[in-house]
């Protein structure tokens, strides 16, 4: 049974006058443990989805079911609860609070939790170790590295073991060699059973996803699963685009 | 890691806007506390100086009788079952709930006896109490012993009598101790002698005429101890002497109203201080705030953090704001009339009451940008970043 399953979902962005569909009529289904990699050019929908993914942005039309709840149904406040227990995010530009310590920044979704505080310690210590980053816990954001914040942003992630991780170009300020690592790291949380769906512009990245997904003006046009780092299709899918477009996946040839 | 830590951790990261806040407010608070600080030295001033005029609450015994005089000039009166009130009643006055608002007692046995060819009033009192009570007597001479009077400037003048001069009076002979300076009042007309004397002479043994009560006006409940008296005394009338009460209470009241129109006021700009910076500190938090909601803070969360920060530093500017308020007036006072300065004291309920009115003020103008802040759109927020 699918994890995550999107029905028909579609967003309009802007007023009467000025109609943009960002997100069209777009359906799919995720499997629990998937590594998922959604590809597109800028202004394509692909974070628009990510965000509807992420209950935070509700859609025009279609339904969102994560672990079978229809998150939609749920009002504002229960959709902020979804969030906490269900998903984890992390963004392109880290956004770490700048005032919070490593370790506080980690410590962050548990600050509404009634746990003790020495508890949520030891687990934003242990997200920390996962991540590489044990021996900087007291630094702030501006005092480790542009690699170190996208780690601690993960940690910031997953410290509540959420089953869900959402990443948006979670690489895009990054170097090759931070980039292979961050890559590495995702790699190992999802082999660790996270589901993970990452939103990127690099092939290199999303060539570590299992799945790739890829949007052209809001329309789903291709949907891969990918084993052993070789593109091996097991779905292929034509779709007929509104302007009348036939897009062949890659490697139909 | 909790929200409160959050606020603290905030605060500290933005000292310069929190310190922008804090100073609003302390500036607002301490006004205010220096002006009802002020105010209330003024009052205490105000009542010492007042209670000056004497006594402001009389005991006269119950009548029938209709006053006939009018603008000073005294028609006589007719008396109907007039009764005196007896000596060893006045002690009941000392069991009301306020007896420690009255500052001195007087009675006074008043009967008229003949000297030469004229009908006089002799006036019985203690001259203890009369320091008191009247406190504009300028006396030629000294105060009388048991067989001594003091006489008004008037008397003295119509009598032709000076200070050891031999009067009888209802064949007691009674010598003249001193005589008053002109007081513009009735005392002219009088002959001063002591209670028991006057007593004596009128064989008025155990009861007085009527009695004088000064009471220190400070919160003065005078209409209440006027009541409690009243029920001491059932077989008495009491009354308060108005145009003096009335005086001290629209002086203090306008003073007590133009303090709090003041005070209103400053509240409002402190308030607008609060609400235009937090309104702009929730605004570049924007980032921040979406982080948090994304990660699933509820809006309560959100709320509470700002709250939070507005608690902490509007309570400190309450403490800060009250201090500083006590210390100016202490200071000022001592600058501008020394004898000021004495009566500015530490008062926890003003202390109490500024804390409360600065975590109000903070709380109140703090509603709106938290409300901002928790509506704020995580999505919205994101797409910003």
């Amino acid at each position: 049974m699918s994890y995550i399953i999107i029905e028909h979902i579609t967003k309009t962005l802007g007023d009467e006058n000025s109609l943009v569909t960002a997100v069209n009529d777009i359906s799919l289904k995720i499997d629990e443990g998937e590594f998922v990699a959604v590809m597109g050019e800028s202004g394509a929908g692909k974070s628009t989805l990510l965000g509807i993914m992420g209950a935070m942005n509700a859609p025009t039309s279609g339904r969102l079911l994560v672990d079978d709840i229809d998150v939609y149904e749920l009002h504002q406040e229960q959709q902020a609860d979804f969030r906490r227990e269900f998903l984890g995010f992390i963004f392109q530009s880290f956004h770490l609070v700048p005032y919070l310590t490593v370790i506080e920044n980690v410590m962050l979704p548990l600050a509404v939790v009634k746990m003790e505080n020495r508890k949520k310690r030891e687990m934003a210590k242990e997200a920390l170790a996962q991540v590489g980053l044990a021996d900087k816990t007291n630094r702030l954001p501006n005092q480790i590295s542009g690699g170190e914040s996208e780690r601690v942003a993960i940690a910031r992630a997953i410290i509540n073991e959420p089953p869900v991780l959402l990443a948006d170009e979670p690489t895009g300020n990054l170097d090759k060699k931070n980039t292979q690592e961050i890559m590495e790291l995702l790699g190992q949380l999802n082999q660790n059973g996270m589901t993970i769906v990452m939103v990127t512009h690099s092939q290199d990245c999303a060539h570590h996803a299992r799945r790739i997904i890829q949007i052209s003006d809001g329309y789903l046009i291709a949907d891969n699963v990918i084993t052993s780092s070789v593109i091996e299709i097991t779905k292929e899918k034509e779709m007929v685009m509104d302007q009348g477009l036939t897009v062949l996946a890659a490697g139909h040839s | 890691m909790n929200l409160n830590a959050i606020s603290i951790k905030n605060l500290l990261r933005r000292k310069t806007k929190a310190a922008f806040v804090l100073a609003g407010l302390v500036i607002g608070v301490s006004t205010v506390v220096g002006m009802i600080s002020y105010i209330e030295a003024m009052t205490n001033d105000i009542n010492h100086k007042l209670e000056k005029f004497g006594a402001n609450i009389l005991v006269v015994p119950r009548t029938e009788n209709l006053a006939l005089s009018y603008g000073g000039l005294s028609l006589g009166g007719v008396s109907f079952e007039m009764e005196e009130i007896r000596q060893s009643d006045l002690s009941r006055i000392s069991t009301i709930k306020n007896s420690a608002n009255i500052a001195a007692l007087g009675p006074l046995v008043l009967g008229v006896a003949q000297v030469h060819d004229h009908r006089v009033l002799v006036a019985g009192v203690d001259f203890s109490a009369t320091r008191i009570l009247k406190p504009w007597w300028k006396l030629k001479g000294s105060i009388p012993g048991a067989d001594g009077i003091i006489l008004g400037a008037e008397a003295a003048r119509i009598l032709n009598l000076d200070v050891g001069n031999q009067l009888m009076i209802s064949n007691n002979n009674l010598q003249v101790s001193g005589i008053l300076e002109s007081t513009g009042s009735q005392d002219d007309q009088l002959i001063f002698t002591r209670l028991s004397t006057a007593q004596a002479i009128f064989k008025k043994q155990g009861r007085v005429s009527m009695v004088e009560i000064a009471a220190l006006c400070k919160d003065c409940p005078i209409d209440a101890m006027v009541k409690q008296i009243s029920d001491a005394l059932p077989d008495a009338r009491v009354m308060a002497i108005q145009q003096v009460v009335k005086g001290r209470m629209e002086t203090l009241n306008q003073l007590k109203r133009f303090s709090y129109g003041v005070s209103g006021i400053i509240l409002l700009i402190g308030s607008l201080v609060v609400l235009v910076t937090m309104m702009g500190s929730v605004r570049e938090r924007t980032d921040e705030i979406g982080i948090f909601r994304a990660i699933g803070f509820r809006k309560k969360h959100i709320m509470q953090i700002v709250f939070m920060e507005a608690a902490i530093v509007s309570g400190l500017a309450g403490v800060l704001g009250y201090f500083l308020g006590y210390l100016t007036t202490k200071i000022g006072l001592a600058i501008i009339g020394g004898n000021h300065s004495a009566m500015v004291h530490f008062d926890i309920n003003l202390a109490g009451n500024a804390i409360v009115t600065a975590l109000m003020v903070g709380m109140i103008s703090s509603a709106y940008p938290a409300f901002m802040a928790s509506r704020m759109d995580p999505n919205d927020a994101l797409r910003s970043l």
